[in-house]
């Protein structure tokens, strides 16, 4: 058995520590938010966080993340940060098929976690690895630039933290 | 099967077929077959009496006044979820805040409105849906206002409905579509309800945010690939490494060692490991030792093939077009030009690997699969189960990208779900790994095309003769009776036969070679193709003739045509000719008439270490009338960047039968650092709507071969573009 800390709540499964993070949130906890594109870490769409981090769950073995804090995109709006970032996707009405989007917000809340003003090529260079089939790049990169514009509102305010 | 042609008309006969007969796919049940491939209005002019849509079958109205619209085409990123429900909410005259949007059954009230069978395709939804979910809309308003003026005992013509509710404006009576909703159910149906006048429309036309955003931001959004059913088994399939073959024999001594394994087992398209999840299920298939008869597939090899495709270039084919004699315009050409093209298999490559869950119980089966094609796969699936139609549910669920793969003529994932399911006597999810999805086959056809063209003293474009080298899409389909005439596939001529340019000689043939490699539409079929070879072919045309390229492709437009419109407006827009470009940058025109729209669009194209860098591109659209204008922008932007994604890198080789790729390494779509800024202008127009999820796919690649030709003098006639080495 593992102990797995995933959104908040610590869970304990039956899992082969080889397994990857991604098929135990999907096949053993219905996490399904988050997505299998390529099983080799070239598309983004399994992005998960750990300890913050944004990462590949299709290549994290589920022992790596034991220990750890895992946010999947379920778990993404008890963040101020992560509420941000998805009304900003709402707001510029991101999605087409969706399939990518949920891998497209966890690597863009955690690049503006990290950097909370990113330049242009620093969000390409951040989002680059996340594969997107309807073409929302523009919008992607539109919903970044105003989640940190209303970070800088909300921190002028002193309203996130 | 055996079909009868009826109503051909001339050149444009292919696009207005009418057939009686029997068709295989779906047994007895359909006497007549219409495929409305032309706009809306032409479809009302041409089609049979009208079938009634009962306003329940698409609307629920709850006592909460929530509004639950049943939508009839699959969402894949298109944006039928929100585009229908606003025509629907136009006539009904509803509060949009309150509409809820369901998937629909399969049943005979929600087949497309031009045939017997619920498909979402060919970028008709609301061309083909524009005057039906609004007279559903229609009908359910004058029944909520019919239910409240009886009620109140005052006549129905004192009455009126707005944001959901019906008011009697002299007494000032009103009451909630909610508290009507069981009165109006019962009331009699209206026999010609008057629709609105555009001049009145509050919702069509107005930018509108997607209803299904906010699922696909907070993970709710259920995919096929997202269905559990309770003792589901998840089953991987080891398919023929060479399209046609077939298992000689297995060992599954080492698979079945692997914990979760519930079983492997021999299907007609391979081996089949179920396991408790997919990580089991994919670890247990790799050590499967399984010896493959390939059968004559593992001859195909993609340079050979290109080859015999150019060979086949230079004979005489099926004549899809005849106009003049190109004889005689060979001889009295001034200039010529010959040129030979050559496009890759392209796969779909959807975010979503296909998937099928199925839930087979004796008498009933069960499916989930995020489907574009639910009446085929329903009568299919039945067949391969033993059971009636109707003893099979389909539920569609969000497809994680579409692009025509979803709605595979011969049922392939759907057929083999169930073939599954038969022998593990468990609900299972058939998932297929990127690498399977990959090398699945299915793809757009590779193409090998010549052309031989000239112009007259006068630079006018004096002769065209254009052979076109191909499979055929529906060969072997059900679709074949009525898409393939006189040895003419339409969808592997579009586009080509159908060239806008006045052109005095104009011939196009066709042959349609076999082998054993599956091909399928894919965003804008034909188009894909042909709007490349055409449009960059009169690009040259112009260079020879010493013209700009826009001027002219104008100049030698029919005067009428909706392709000046749209050519002109993105010319305006990117200041073609005018505005200053950044050193060694330079643009490109392309302009192409698809699914009834016209799209041109100027690409600002630059080189960065010998690669193709496109800054920029600047659409323009005519699809007629506008139901949702940012919708329209999406369409735009994905349709450019799945055009661009296979204009730069998208190839599917073979060697020996196999396909070399197999995975977003080697199959690269499109990347964030590679993503031009779009510009999209739309045309106003009063036509009828046409469709908007294919038709601005075509022109990007023409538009940027053509910047690169400014560029460097060189023209590219082979995709993908990064096999070119550009200096």
């Amino acid at each position: 058995m593992i102990s797995l800390t995933i959104n908040g709540k610590t869970t304990r499964v039956d899992a082969d520590p080889g397994t990857p993070l991604l098929w135990v949130l999907r096949d053993h906890l219905q996490l399904t938010g988050t997505k299998y594109g390529c099983g080799i870490a070239q598309c983004g769409a399994c992005t998960v966080h750990l300890d913050g981090r944004a990462v590949r769950s299709c290549v994290t073995p589920v022992s790596m993340a034991s220990g750890k804090h895992v946010t999947t995109i379920e778990g993404l709006a008890e963040t101020a940060l992560g509420k941000t970032v998805q009304s900003a996707w709402q707001e510029v009405d991101v999605p087409q098929c969706g399939y990518c989007q949920s891998g497209q917000i966890m690597a863009a809340t955690a690049l503006l976690k990290e950097n909370p003003h990113p330049s242009e090529s620093q969000i390409s260079a951040a989002m680059d690895g996340i594969l997107c089939r309807c073409g929302t790049y523009n919008r992607i990169r539109a919903a970044i630039q105003q989640a940190a514009e209303h970070q800088i509102i909300a921190e002028s305010k002193g309203g996130a933290k | 099967m055996k079909t009868q042609i009826e109503n051909m008309t001339g050149h444009e006969a292919s696009r207005r077929i009418f057939l009686k007969g029997s068709a295989a796919l779906m047994g007895g049940l359909v006497i007549g077959f219409y495929l409305p491939l032309k706009s809306g209005r032409a479809y009302a002019a041409d089609a049979p009496p009208k079938p009634v849509y009962p306003p329940n079958a698409f609307i629920r109205i709850a006592a909460d006044d929530s509004i639950t619209i049943v939508v009839n085409k699959s969402e894949m990123g298109q944006g039928v979820y929100t585009s229908l429900p606003m025509l629907i909410a136009e006539e009904l005259e509803a509060d949009w805040s309150r509409i809820v949007v369901e998937s629909a059954p399969v049943a005979a009230v929600y087949n497309h409105t031009g045939m017997p069978m619920q498909l979402t395709g060919g970028s008709t939804s609301i061309a083909t849906s524009w005057e039906q979910m609004r007279r559903v809309g229609a009908n359910a308003r004058v029944m909520l206002i019919r239910a409240a003026a009886e009620q109140w005992g005052v006549p129905e013509s004192e009455c009126h409905a707005e944001n959901s509710r019906v008011i009697h404006a002299s007494s000032g009576k009103h009451s909630s579509y909610g508290a009507l909703a069981d009165a109006a159910a019962k009331q009699q149906m209206p026999d010609n309800v008057v629709l609105k006048s555009p001049a009145d429309f509050k919702i069509i036309g107005k930018a509108t945010k997607r209803l299904d955003t906010p699922a696909k931001i907070n993970g709710t959004a259920q995919f096929g690939i997202d269905v559990y059913l309770p003792g589901m088994l998840t089953v991987l399939i080891a398919r023929s490494p060479v399209f046609g073959g077939k298992v000689k024999k297995y060992d599954a001594t080492e698979a079945l060692k692997i914990a979760g394994v519930q079983g492997v087992y021999q299907v007609p398209t391979g081996i089949a490991v179920a396991a408790s999840g997919f990580w089991p299920a994919r670890t247990a298939r790799d050590l499967l030792e399984i010896e493959w008869d390939e059968g004559p597939g593992a001859a195909l090899s993609t340079p050979q093939m290109i080859a015999e495709y150019l060979a086949l270039a230079q004979q005489p084919g099926a004549v899809a077009r005849k106009d003049g004699d190109t004889e005689q315009g060979l001889k009295a050409a001034h200039k010529l030009v010959r040129a030979e093209y050559e496009l890759p298999y392209l796969a779909h490559a959807a975010m979503e690997p296909l998937n099928v869950a199925v839930d087979l119980q004796p008498g009933h089966c069960s499916i989930w699969t995020g489907t574009q094609a639910q009446t085929m796969d329903r009568a299919m699936a039945a067949k391969t189960a033993g059971l009636k139609p109707e003893q099979v549910e389909i539920h569609t669920t969000f497809l994680g990208g579409g692009f025509g793969r979803r709605a595979n003529p011969r049922s392939d994932f759907v057929i083999e779900a169930v073939q599954a399911a038969l022998v593990s006597g468990r609900p299972i999810k058939v998932v297929w790994t990127r690498e399977d999805d990959m090398r699945g086959g299915n793809y757009r056809p590779m193409w090998a095309d010549r052309i031989e063209a000239g112009i007259s003293k006068d630079g006018k474009p004096l002769l065209w003769k254009h052979t076109i080298v191909g499979q055929s899409i529906v060969a072997d389909t059900p679709f074949e009776g009525f898409m393939v005439h006189n040895g003419i596939d339409i969808t592997s001529v579009e586009g080509a036969s159908t060239l806008p340019y006045v052109i005095p000689n104009l011939q196009v043939d066709l042959h349609s070679p076999k082998n054993a490699v599956p091909v399928q539409w894919w965003r804008s079929v034909g188009h894909s193709h042909t709007a490349f070879v055409v449009e960059t072919m009169i690009d040259e045309l112009a260079h020879l003739a010493g013209r700009d390229p826009v001027a002219y492709r104008l100049a030698h437009l029919p005067a009428a045509s909706r392709y000046r419109g749209v050519l002109q407006l993105a010319a305006q827009e990117a200041g073609w000719g005018k505005k200053k470009l950044p050193a060694k940058h330079a643009y490109g025109a392309a302009v192409h008439k698809s699914f009834d729209s016209y799209v041109a669009e100027i690409a600002e194209v630059s080189l960065e270490n010998g690669k193709i860098r496109v800054h920029r591109v600047v659409a323009a659209v005519d699809c007629g009338m506008v139901i949702n204008p940012d919708g329209v922008r999406q369409q735009l932007e994905s349709a450019v960047a799945y055009g661009l994604s296979a204009a730069l890198h998208g190839a599917i080789t073979l060697e020996n039968g196999q396909v070399v790729q197999s995975n977003f390494h080697d199959y690269a779509p499109l990347r964030f650092s590679e993503m031009p800024r779009i510009e999209v202008h739309i045309v106003a127009s009063s036509e009828p709507p046409s469709g908007i999820g294919e038709p601005g796919t075509p022109p990007i690649a023409p538009a940027v071969a053509n910047a690169v030709f400014t560029l460097t003098g060189k023209r590219l006639r082979r995709l993908p573009f990064d096999r070119e080495t550009l200096v």
